[in-house]
């Protein structure tokens, strides 16, 4: 009898589709299950990685002890007191900061050069675009054969100058480096801006007698806010997640002068330091949130005043 | 500034700095992976006074391991391009069609990743415990939570501009989702996949901080990996030769991809960026 019952509901249910009219149509129509293995995936291996990294800065994991305990602000003390954790975050920031300037700032005078679109500019933007297909690591590796004091621009120039040696200037370099590394990309994406400027608008700029400057200053430079946002945005929190550019041009020297946070937790987790280095990430995701969120903000809001 | 020097003036200075940042050091690579090693330990823009580009490249090849490394780049590279693909196209078209609190919240969260950092140190921690630290599928999924915000974001902001109509006009005729998702919604994002599959790619072939945490050394390490195992190793310490050429087999995937590509990908970065 309940078999009976049971057999015939289902059937039924597929008999009649209006009875699918119950749920939202959306439900029907675009199933969650189509998003599900997406959030999964994001979620096991991006969120819970990033929640642990709330707790295990407070214990000692390392390679040194069998188990793992809670041991408080621990490790935030060593890498305050060993100076560090302030080191990390100044030689970062400073980083990000100019690599961010030169990405953006090389980026958009290629775009301005090649803005035109002949068979010359289309093939020299492509040339320009080359840098961003090289692994960083290789990169990295070519200036320091460029860089070396026995490397070849000394011996283009006849100079003996130590290139990244230097505790000031090297950090310079290396940003200098990391925007020639990404600097066809943010080129691209200023081009799609200029592209969408409307051509009458030049026009008009032209007909009340606006010379090339004004022109840019007063329309192509608002009107490329968006491209502006987008390029900075991802230089700045891109760049300061950087490792293979420093890694293969100064290993984080001289005297850990280019000591990015990543630099570090790579060395720390190296011997064995777990715990600590996972402090260090938990700080890089702070200074992260702290620079993204008013830089969004921000730059949404600039957009829409211009 | 006068148009005459505009005219003539703009590919010149256009020549001179492609010649001073891209000619420079690419040619600084090329001449030195063809060089002895003796003339290679001062690295300079002068020609090899041997030309020895067979044996270099040979040596790069079966020293550093290459095609070892070279099948473990594919092994974890093109699974990972893959899955943030589909899965990336999936929860786009759900994120972009459906409208409530929660899958506003859910889209929020899932490009999260497009801001924040991966918590590297403890993603090894968690692969330690479900027994996939140094293992290929390990690194597939960590790389792909890592580039599913990127391929979500940009997959829903293209669905989005995609008229509703045509999913109703299949829906009409009978069509089940998982159908309309195949025949209808995949076809259409066609640019949006040629463009993030070549920037995961590029992202993955050249990752090395990642692969460093969760491969290590050894069995599988992929094509950077041994790269910066060859570069660092005390016995071809300023083994320049071997470095460069080990650069050029290393790099030639891309640009061929990128040469393939070009248009498909240049729009494809472009309209997705500026919106």
């Amino acid at each position: 009898m309940t078999d009976t019952v049971v057999r015939t509901e289902p059937a039924r249910a597929t008999g009649t589709p209006k009875k699918l009219g119950r749920l939202p149509r959306a439900a029907v129509h675009h199933p969650w299950w189509f998003a599900l293995p997406a959030i999964v995936v994001f979620a096991g291996f991006f969120l819970v990685p990033n929640l642990l990294n709330f707790y295990y800065p407070f214990t000692n994991w390392s390679s040194y002890h069998p188990d793992i305990a809670f041991t408080g602000l621990d490790n935030f003390k060593t890498i305050a007191d060993d100076g560090s954790l302030l080191r990390a975050i100044r030689t970062t920031l400073l980083y990000a900061l100019l690599a961010a300037l030169f990405q953006n700032g090389f980026g958009l005078v290629l775009a301005l050069l090649l803005e035109a679109d002949t068979r010359f500019n289309r093939f020299f933007r492509a040339v320009f675009f080359l840098p961003v297909l090289i692994s960083a690591l290789a990169t990295g590796y070519v200036f320091q054969a460029l860089l070396d004091q026995d490397g070849a621009v000394n011996s283009v120039l006849g100079t003996d100058v130590p290139w990244l040696g230097s505790t000031t200037w090297t950090l310079v370099l290396v940003t200098l480096i990391h925007g020639w590394k990404w600097m066809g990309l943010s080129m691209l994406i200023y081009l799609a801006g200029l592209k969408g400027i409307p051509g009458e608008m030049l026009e008009a700029a032209k007909c009340d007698g606006a010379g090339p400057w004004r022109t840019f200053w007063s329309v192509r430079w608002p009107m490329l806010a968006p491209a502006v946002t987008f390029n900075v945005t991802t230089a700045l929190i891109g760049s300061m997640n950087t490792f293979d550019i420093v890694q293969a041009t100064t290993g984080g020297g001289p005297a850990a002068s280019t000591e990015v946070f990543n630099i570090y937790m790579f060395r720390i987790f190296g011997q064995g330091l777990y715990a600590q280095a996972s402090a260090m990430s938990l700080v890089l995701f702070l200074v992260v949130v702290a620079v993204a969120i008013p830089l969004v903000v921000g730059l949404r809001r600039r957009e829409q005043l211009l | 500034m006068s148009p005459v020097v505009w005219r003539y003036g703009r590919p010149a200075l256009v020549m001179f700095l492609a010649a001073l940042a891209v000619g420079v050091p690419l040619w600084l690579v090329v001449v030195t992976s063809a060089k002895p090693q003796a003339e290679a330990i001062k690295p300079n823009l002068d020609l090899p006074g041997r030309w020895q580009p067979g044996s270099n490249y040979e040596d790069a090849v079966s020293q550093g391991e290459m095609l070892r490394g070279f099948l473990n780049s594919l092994l974890v590279v093109v699974p990972s391009v893959v899955l943030v693909l589909i899965l990336g196209a999936g929860a786009a078209w759900v994120f972009a069609r459906r409208k409530s609190k929660l899958v506003s919240a859910a889209y929020a969260l899932c490009i999260s990743g497009l801001l924040l950092p991966p918590a590297v140190i403890t993603i090894v921690m968690e692969l330690r415990q479900l027994g996939l630290a140094n293992t290929r599928p390990g690194m597939i999924a960590v790389y792909t939570g890592m580039y599913l915000s990127t391929s979500i974001f940009f997959m829903t902001g293209f669905i989005r501009a995609i008229p509703m109509e045509l999913e109703e006009a299949a829906r009409i005729d009978g069509a089940k989702p998982s159908r309309i998702f195949v025949r209808i919604v995949l076809p259409l994002l066609r640019p949006v996949i040629a463009t993030a599959t070549i920037m995961v790619m590029l992202y993955a072939w050249s990752d090395i901080f990642y692969a460093f945490f969760v491969l290590g050394g050894g069995e599988r390490a992929t094509l950077p990996l041994n790269l910066y195992q060859v570069a660092s190793a005390q016995l071809y310490l300023n083994n320049w030769h071997l470095v460069f050429a080990y650069v050029v087999v290393m790099s030639l995937p891309m640009v061929a991809v990128f040469l393939v590509g070009q248009r498909k990908i240049v729009s494809g970065i472009t309209s997705g960026a500026v919106k």
